[in-house]
């Protein structure tokens, strides 16, 4: 038994900066059902990964438990990756991001995974402002285990097994703003004009970007009477805007019309292009933000686009004065003080 | 009543009221006993509580070198009316009661048989100073001033450890030494000085350090090359972290950028704390984390994780009476079983027991190379009673020649000459694989880490062939391993005997003792001290040598018993349990009194009664 893809690629895929194709950032053969909105977002991951030209082997992907956390064999077959325990991948990450500061660190986790055995985990890797791309492949429902509720359920809506769910919804982007995140997303995983440049975006930023993509689950929700279904997702998403990610490497050929467009400039030198959809929401303001959550969850709608991000953000990193030598490249010489050093200690205990 | 006469050779208790300043003046006390070269081991006796509660601090003095708890108290140092009834009672018969005669002592409590010494420290303090706090803190140094004129202490010394102590805050130390002399020339006056108890000088300490276990495991880390350290508060093990944080800031900030050669994250919880130290791990950091028993349960998922996925861990545990709502604050070596079979799944961990602060740092450090060698937890099991008390210990050592034994790990150089990596493949015969860092190498090396669901090269199976394969190979490192740990130390007693007692961590100084009363009473008996998990050869070939072994730990249930049983498959009549689980460190008294139970010809009425104590001093 084998998942592994077929090596054979059309000889004209286009190569990135790096000469990689886009085969090059793929993973095995997913075992996700067929039709999963989490499949589009591993092709999204690869996408965005590709199209910014990062060396896939300098990514260190991390998962829970569960469907979602299954998600990262199916993408990034040269990167490391680490299937941790149920809701404990912010753990994993943290330490990981701390041993080495130059990989990237992309987690993936679910609903269940993220906002109910991991929702403590979740709380203080966002209060942190961890180094990392958060995803949460969100359907609503437990997949593995045959399709619970989960927590991000909305109240009233109806999985396969036809009854309604009890209890309201945890927003996992109000949420993340309320704890201090530093960059807050929601997309559908059938949107992958939006999410591509989300995840560029959320993997430029510096600090912890979360995002929420609602990703349903074929086989268990999505289903007439529940509310994270294709054709619900569909008919209710209301996004903050359109936008357009510029690596730092490339020139800006594209002109945008004067007045729509808000322009940003990340740390590392990437340009975003936002196109607002509303007068009201302002995404670097985080009051603003938090409004346009809640107005959104009023009108029964989905916000989806960036919701709120603050490109000056400090990260763990900074916080703690960490070297700028990843720790896990230092050795004796660097961590070892020596005898001599111990003597003046024993000397201090007589 | 014939007061208790001796030289050198006593054990003092103070009991206090906690948060009232008391512990730095008994550690002064403890220090200058220390410079006049006698071997001393305090230990605290403290309630978890911060303020108000009774607490009480125990130091045996002892020139033959005992430093465990000999059980029994000779002298009482009571200024807390809360536990004074239940203090005189544990003296011991011609002991010496001092008390604070401010107040008359209520008649009742009076016992004919100890001799009873008042010291009006109220009435002092109160007429030297007006400050509340003031009265408070040097009525504590009046003691120990009063206690050196009663024990003939040099006052001196004791002045100089005062100098010490406050070096930094130089304006406090006159009105300290003034506080000395207050009860110094009190007790003169009053007295006849030195009571029948005393001290001199002496040379029996040599190069010995005065340090806690904790100190020196925080430190060990650091010389170890730690440098993500993840961590939830829980007593009796905060002190390891903060001692590393101390020593980090002097020895570990790099002096030309200002930045840090470490990282601590303060947890949200004790599964985050090893879930961090887990990812810096597999992420090629040297990372640990320090906690007790109640921690421990929270991260025995990781360690399954750990276990099976072979990620280097380093957990050191400061054991305390269980469970959460137990005895935070006393002593035990009550989790040998849940750490050695920690975890779902079949889970076998590598378990460290050091003795004294010399081995928490060696320990400590090693624990590192272990662990990176070994590719599993290792689980360094030490406990309150060596954490938080200050022992006498050997030096620090640290040989400038050691490098890191960073394991088993390719670099890109080794992967370009690999035709196929397998992160789970045998391929040197001792059951260890070889690892790769994430970000090694562009197109080799990379693997998905998981439990046990994959095959030798970490790629997706869930054929049952495999998952036994996969753990017939963790049982052949389990044998490994046992070549790599600590093995036990063997003290013969040079006859030919049947006998023998086995012991390790804390017990080891109360039964060194235990077995040198005994060896007065007749009976020689072999030891051992077991250094690790899994147990070597040599623990099983001593066990083995003998016909009946007595197991010595400070829990109820004979957990390390168990554990020899089980892997040796023993039956339950070889070895026998000596234990006390009082929440107090084991005495040697104790320990000869239980092992006196079993030996034919000695009942329980015991050949020299002046070493018994009565029950309570046990």
């Amino acid at each position: 038994m084998s998942y592994k893809l077929p090596a054979f690629r059309h000889p004209d895929l286009p190569v990135n900066d790096l000469g990689y194709t886009r085969a090059d950032y793929e993973g095995s053969i997913s075992t996700l059902c067929a039709g999963c909105g989490h499949d589009s977002i591993n092709g999204a991951i690869v996408r965005a990964c590709h199209e910014l030209s990062l060396e896939p082997h300098k990514i260190a992907k991390l998962s829970g438990i569960g469907c979602s956390s299954k998600a990262p064999t199916y993408f990034l077959g040269k990167s490391h990756g680490f299937n941790s325990v149920h809701g404990r991948m912010p753990s994993v990450a943290t330490g990981a991001a701390m041993a080495n500061r130059d990989l990237m660190y992309l987690g993936v986790s679910g609903d269940g995974d993220t906002a109910s055995i991991g929702m403590g985990q979740f709380a203080h890797v966002v209060r942190r402002n961890l180094n990392m791309v958060y995803i949460v492949m969100n359907n609503g429902c437990y997949g593995l285990t045959k399709g619970q509720d989960s927590a991000t359920a909305d109240e009233g809506s109806a999985s396969k097994k036809g009854d309604p769910n009890l209890f309201g919804a945890i927003d996992l982007p109000g949420l993340a703003l309320q704890l201090g995140a530093t960059f807050v997303a929601r997309s559908f995983s059938g949107d992958k004009d939006q999410l591509v440049p989300l995840i560029k975006a959320a993997m430029s930023h510096r600090g912890f970007a979360l995002i929420d993509v609602i990703s349903p689950c074929v086989t268990f929700n999505n289903n007439p009477g529940s509310t994270k279904s294709y054709e619900f997702v569909r008919e209710h998403a209301e996004a903050t805007g359109t936008m357009d990610f510029v690596p730092m490497r490339d020139e800006i050929t594209t002109r945008y019309q004067a007045g729509s467009m808000h322009e940003v400039t990340l740390h590392d030198g990437s340009v975003l292009h936002l196109h607002k959809m509303s007068d009201t929401h302002d995404p670097f303001d985080r009051g603003s933000a938090i409004h346009a959550v809640e107005q959104s969850r009023a009108k029964g709608e989905i916000l989806t686009g960036l919701v709120y991000m603050n490109k000056d953000s400090t990260e763990l990193h900074e916080v703690l004065q960490t070297s700028q030598r990843p720790l896990n490249a230092l050795d004796e010489s660097d961590l070892c003080p020596g005898s001599k050093m111990l003597d003046n200690i024993n000397a201090s205990l007589r | 009543m014939k007061p208790i006469q001796s030289v050198n050779d006593f054990v003092i208790k103070f009991a206090n009221v906690n948060g009232t300043g008391s512990a730095s003046a008994n550690n002064l006390f403890a220090k200058a006993l220390f410079r006049m070269g006698l071997p001393v081991s305090p230990k605290n006796i403290f309630p978890s509580n911060i303020q108000g509660l009774p607490t009480w601090y125990e130091v045996r003095v002892s020139e033959k070198g005992y430093l465990g708890r000999r059980g029994g108290v000779d002298i009482m140092l009571s200024v807390n009316p809360q536990s004074m009834a239940q203090d005189i009672q544990e003296l011991e018969s011609g002991g010496y009661f001092i008390y604070d005669s401010t107040k008359p002592l209520d008649l009742r409590l009076i016992r004919n048989d100890v001799s009873i010494i008042g010291l009006p420290l109220t009435r002092i303090c109160n007429e030297q100073y007006k400050d509340p706090r003031q009265r408070q803190l040097f009525k504590n140094v009046i003691y120990v001033g009063a206690l050196a004129a009663l024990l003939n202490m040099d006052f001196k010394v004791l002045t100089e450890c005062v100098s010490d102590q406050f070096k930094g805050k130089e304006k406090l130390i006159l009105p300290n030494i003034h506080a000395l002399e207050l009860g110094y020339q009190y007790a003169k006056e009053s007295f006849d000085c030195p009571i029948g108890i005393s001290v001199r000088t002496a040379d029996k300490v040599g190069d010995k350090i005065l340090l806690d276990g904790n100190t020196a495991l925080g430190l060990g880390a650091i010389y170890g090359g730690a440098t993500v350290v993840a961590w939830y508060p829980i007593t009796p093990s905060t002190s390891v972290v903060d001692a590393f944080e101390k020593y980090a800031k002097r020895m570990r900030i790099d002096p030309g950028t200002g930045r840090h050669n470490y990282a601590i994250v303060q947890a949200e919880d004790e599964l985050s704390a090893i879930g961090m130290v887990l990812g810096a791990s597999w992420n090629g950091a040297r990372a640990f984390t320090a906690t007790s028993g109640p921690g421990v349960s929270l991260m025995s998922e990781f360690l399954g994780l750990a276990y099976f996925a072979e990620i280097p861990t380093v957990l050191y545990n400061v054991q305390r009476a269980g469970p959460s709502t137990g005895m935070p604050t006393r002593t035990q070596q009550s989790d040998v079983l849940s750490c050695a079979y920690a975890s779902h799944g079949d889970t076998k961990q590598v378990l460290l027991f050091p003795s004294t602060p010399k081995e928490c740092f060696d320990f400590g450090a090693q624990s590192f190379d272990l662990a990176e060698r070994l590719q599993t937890p290792i689980i360094l099991m030490t406990d309150l009673d060596l954490g938080m008390n200050d022992n006498m210990s050997s030096p620090l050592a640290w040989d400038d020649t050691t490098r890191y034994d960073r394991g088993k790990v390719l670099s890109a150089e080794d992967l370009d000459g690999l035709e196929k990596y397998g992160r789970y493949l045998d391929v040197d015969g001792d059951a260890i694989c070889y690892r790769t860092y994430p970000g090694t190498h562009p197109e080799k090396g990379a693997f998905f880490t998981r439990g046990t669901s994959r095959d030798e090269y970490a790629v997706y199976t869930e054929k049952g062939e495999e998952y036994e394969k996969n753990m017939h190979r963790l049982m052949a490192k389990w044998e490994t391993i046992k070549e790599y740990v600590p093995r036990p130390e063997i003290v013969s007693c040079g006859k030919d005997i049947d006998t023998a007692v086995l012991y390790y961590g804390t017990s080891e100084e109360s039964s060194r003792e235990a077995l040198a009363y005994l060896a007065e009473d007749g009976i020689d008996l072999d030891a051992m001290r077991v250094r690790s998990f899994p147990f070597n050869k040599e623990v099983e070939d001593f066990i083995d040598q003998h016909e009946r072994v007595f197991v010595i730990e400070q829990n109820r249930d004979a957990q390390l018993r168990t554990l020899l049983m089980a892997e040796f498959e023993l039956g339950p009549d070889k070895l026998k349990s000596v234990l006390c689980f009082d929440g107090t460190p084991i005495s040697a008294r104790n320990i000869r009194k239980q092992i006196l139970l079993h030996m034919p010809g000695h009942n329980v009425t015991p050949l020299h009664p002046e070493k018994v104590a009565s029950g309570a001093g046990e």
